[in-house]
């Protein structure tokens, strides 16, 4: 389940289990590693553990009071869960969106800016400069350029998700983890945001599930395939949507179950 | 009698009672506006009373109050919204939490009159700041705690979970998530409480009745260590300690009292439904 | 594996921010916070210890059968406390036998009955209802509605039937918010499947929403007796404060008596401090407090074993 032993992994997973308080088993056991600048797809069939697997990636995780949590996992070859980790600062550099689009009450800019004025960037040509170029990134520069003093709430379902977008993208993280942000939009909406990642993967490690099978082998340079908290099995995209070397997987790609 | 015939009767029975409860309360305040409103004037107001307080105004009585309210509000607002953010925000599912929950309970049942004993003991006469509008403000406003707690603790509440995840998925601390996404939305919830816990210590009797309020004290308090007339107490002096008391002085009292506590509430819920009309979420 | 290697390149953007500052701060705002909610029990424990403090020496100066005796007549030394506690017990029960069955049946009638328009003019009254201060109950009490009493045939005015009255009123918000909560919590199911098989809306309400909110109609009325006992400014203008045992005749009810909470208010502003006297008043007050605090842990053992029952129904 490794990958090319040549690139050292931006994130390594170490026999990782999570367990809710209430006794869900979410992940058991999952070892994978990811490289940097790709986009990693994590699918499989509804409450696999695919969710659960990002947040603990940037220790969102850790809202889950009374969790259980097994194995470790390595960000540039630090432990994130060595007591030294400031997690505030993991979040920065491993950045979320959601699968509903969650604009914070504000104007658009309020939300961009959000982040950096709570990492203490006062600067304002600073916040602005990374403001704009996260919305060019983002694809969303030109429809809200002129009006970035205007309520976040009144955007349309597909520019509030590619501002969540852009908010995360502003804080220059290294990694962008997306927790299926496309569930709730249409297909145009759904094209621009997928086009938008295959460019970023250039600057950063994409981390996606994905909404449908189709979708992860569109955008999946690599892709690992999750089902009752266990990894079945990882590979590269092409091949594990076009030749699964477990039944599992093919019998889900393929659509048996699902 | 048919089941149909029941249920129209019961129905109609149970209407009747609804009436009993709700009508009488309509009867009250228009019962103290018809017979108090003939006495109210600007000197009513805003003059002391005289004559053994068979003549003048409420003056004294009617601005001690308003001190005593802003009093309490100063004494319970920083500890109340601490409490209600440690439950809110902070509490785990634990013991101790239960505890918290527990003391607050507990603390919301105690009987009025013995906050006042509480005050008497520890305010006036350990702490030695005698009978003064400090130990009477310190003592509403312990007593006015468990109810701006559970309303602002109920507005932290209701400020969306996400905008907590959003926050600190964006780096923010704990501290700073609360401090600009949470405080900011459930502040207009909290201030509700606030004015309701005020709306109910401005017409509380008991618990100043050894720790603040004056018998009869027609000058104006100098400082907050002074003793001040108030408007609950001097209605009870007036309607059951003075004897020859016109009872349209009482009636107008009553009125005002009233009027104060009442418009509090209603400023109270005012404010709540214009923040529940204005929710962006 | 690079590990050890990468590990220097974690901190690379924290040049422009100062976390650890920012959290030291932050560490100190959390610990006022949490000594805030800890302050609570703090604070119930504080006024017990200084009602301890004023009130104990009562219950060693007083001889245990002078404070179980049946006057209650300071000038005297005597300091029986059966006269107040059973005057509290009268206006209690009264109140609450007036204000439990009135406050079930304007919740019913709020929540099964009164259509959308009434419901939202009548709640705010409720409200309105509760905010009305003591005194003023107490007033009307006394100068309206006691010569009332009196006509209907009772010796005076001023009696415990007189005070069940005004508390039963006083305490009606609560009883009826808290009956309300606990008949909205009945799930609609249980109303569907009693009216599908035929039965009226009255049936349905008697048989099966009623029972089904029974628990929280037991909580209601625990804190009504909560609410009654400590209740101070109106029972002690319309009760009379006669500090006697009521024959335990008929009528007893409308006999004038004296609660604890009056006798506290009425005699604390004449008594010196550190005297038998004052410490006898501080000693209701533990009482009171051991009272109030027993019902209202009671009622919130209730609500959250109610709680437990219905999420483990779920």
């Amino acid at each position: 389940m490794h990958m090319d032993p040549n690139v050292s992994p931006i994130i390594a997973i170490e026999h990782l289990s999570f367990t809710f308080p209430d006794n869900t088993v979410a992940l058991k056991d999952v070892t994978v590693d990811i490289a940097p600048n790709q986009v990693f797809v994590v699918f499989g069939p509804s409450r696999s553990g695919k969710s659960t697997l990002l947040r603990v990636l940037n220790r969102l995780s850790d809202l889950s009071e009374g969790a259980q949590r097994q194995g470790r996992v390595f960000f540039n070859g630090r432990d994130i869960f060595s007591p030294a980790v400031d997690v505030t600062e993991l979040r920065r550099r491993l950045s979320m969106v959601f699968a509903i689009p969650t604009p914070l009450p504000g104007s658009i800019f309020d939300n961009l800016a959000y982040g950096l004025r709570m990492a203490g960037i006062r600067d304002a040509q600073t916040i602005e400069r990374r403001i704009t170029r996260a919305l060019e990134q983002a694809a969303l520069w030109d429809e809200v350029k002129d009006r970035l003093q205007s309520s976040a709430f009144a955007l349309s379902g597909g520019q509030k998700q590619r501002l969540c977008l852009a908010r995360s993208l502003a804080m220059e993280p290294d990694v962008i983890l997306l927790d299926n942000p496309t569930s709730g939009l249409d297909p145009l909406s759904t094209a621009t945001v997928e086009d938008s990642l295959i460019e970023l993967k250039s600057r950063y490690t994409i981390i996606m599930v994905p909404h449908s099978v189709q979708q992860a082998a569109r955008v999946a340079d690599r892709a690992a395939f999750l089902m009752g908290g266990e990894l079945i099995e990882a590979g590269t995209g092409r091949q594990m949507f076009a030749n699964p070397k477990d039944r599992r997987t093919e019998d889900y790609v393929v659509g048996r179950f699902g | 009698m048919t089941r149909q015939q029941t249920n129209r009767l019961a129905k109609i029975a149970i209407s009747l009672v609804a009436a009993l409860v709700v009508l009488p309360t309509v009867f009250v305040i228009l019962y103290v506006v018809y017979n108090g409103i003939g006495v109210i004037s600007w000197e009513f107001l805003f003059t002391a009373p005289r004559s053994g307080m068979r003549e003048g105004g409420i003056w004294p009585a009617l601005l001690g109050t308003v001190f005593l309210t802003f009093g309490t509000a100063i004494a319970a607002f920083p500890l109340a919204i601490a409490t209600a953010i440690y439950l809110a925000e902070y509490a785990g599912d634990n013991r101790l939490t239960r505890w918290v929950r527990l003391a607050i309970v507990n603390l919301a049942g105690i009987p009025s009159i013995v906050y006042g004993l509480f005050g008497l003991g520890a305010f006036v006469l350990f702490l030695n700041l005698g009978t003064s509008i400090v130990a009477g403000s310190l003592t509403l406003g312990l007593m006015t705690l468990p109810v701006v707690i559970s309303t602002a603790e109920e507005a932290l509440l209701a400020v969306p979970q996400e905008f907590r995840t959003v926050s600190l998925s964006l780096g923010a601390t704990r501290w700073q998530t609360i401090r600009h996404q949470v405080l900011p939305h459930a502040l207009p919830g909290i201030i509700t409480g606030i004015i309701l816990g005020l709306g109910r210590a401005a017409g509380e009797t008991a618990p100043i009745l050894f720790t603040v309020a004056a018998f009869y004290l027609p000058e104006l308090p100098r400082s907050i260590f002074d003793q001040t007339m108030a408007l609950p107490y001097h209605l009870y002096v007036i309607s059951t300690q003075v004897p020859g008391m016109p009872l349209s002085l009482q009636y107008g009292t009553a009125l005002v009292l009233l009027l104060v506590v009442l418009s509090l509430t209603l400023v109270a819920t005012v404010l709540r439904t214009r923040m529940r009309r204005r929710r962006q979420w | 594996m690079l590990k050890t290697e990468q590990a220097a390149s974690l901190p690379a953007a924290q040049a422009e921010t100062t976390p650890s500052r920012r959290h030291s701060g932050e560490w100190w705002i959390e610990q006022i916070i949490r000594g805030a909610g800890l302050s609570t029990i703090f604070i119930i424990g504080l006024i017990f210890l200084f009602l301890l403090r004023e009130g104990l020496p009562a219950f060693v100066r007083i001889s245990p059968l002078n404070l179980l005796g049946v006057r209650w007549y300071p000038i005297e030394e005597l300091y029986g406390l059966l006269p107040l506690l059973v005057g509290s017990l009268l206006v209690t029960v009264g109140a609450v036998v007036i204000a439990v069955p009135l406050g079930l049946i304007t919740a019913i009638y709020l929540g099964e009955i009164a259509p959308l328009w009434q419901r939202e003019l009548l709640k705010p009254l409720i409200e309105v209802l509760a905010g009305i201060p003591s005194i003023v109950l107490g007033f009307l009490g006394w100068v309206a509605l006691a010569p009332l009493v009196q006509q209907a045939g009772a010796p005076t005015g001023l009696t415990a039937f007189t005070g069940a009255l005004i508390l039963a009123y006083m305490s009606l918000p609560t009883i009826i918010s808290i009956s309300e909560d606990a008949l909205y919590a009945v799930p609609k199911e249980y109303r569907d499947a009693s009216l599908a098989i035929g039965a009226t809306e009255w049936q349905t309400i008697w048989r099966v929403v009623v029972p089904a909110a029974r628990s929280g109609i037991v909580i209601a009325t625990v804190l009504g007796i909560g609410r009654a006992i400590g209740e101070t400014m109106a029972v002690m203008m319309v009760t009379g404060n006669a500090a006697n045992i009521p024959s335990l005749a008929t009528g007893m009810f409308f006999q004038p008596v004296r609660t604890m909470t009056a006798t506290i208010a009425a005699e604390m502003g004449e008594v010196a401090q550190g005297s038998l006297h004052y410490q006898a008043l501080f000693a209701i007050g533990i009482v009171l407090f051991l009272l109030t605090f027993a019902i209202n842990s009671l009622a919130s053992m209730l609500i959250g074993g109610g709680k437990q029952q219905r999420s483990s129904q779920l």
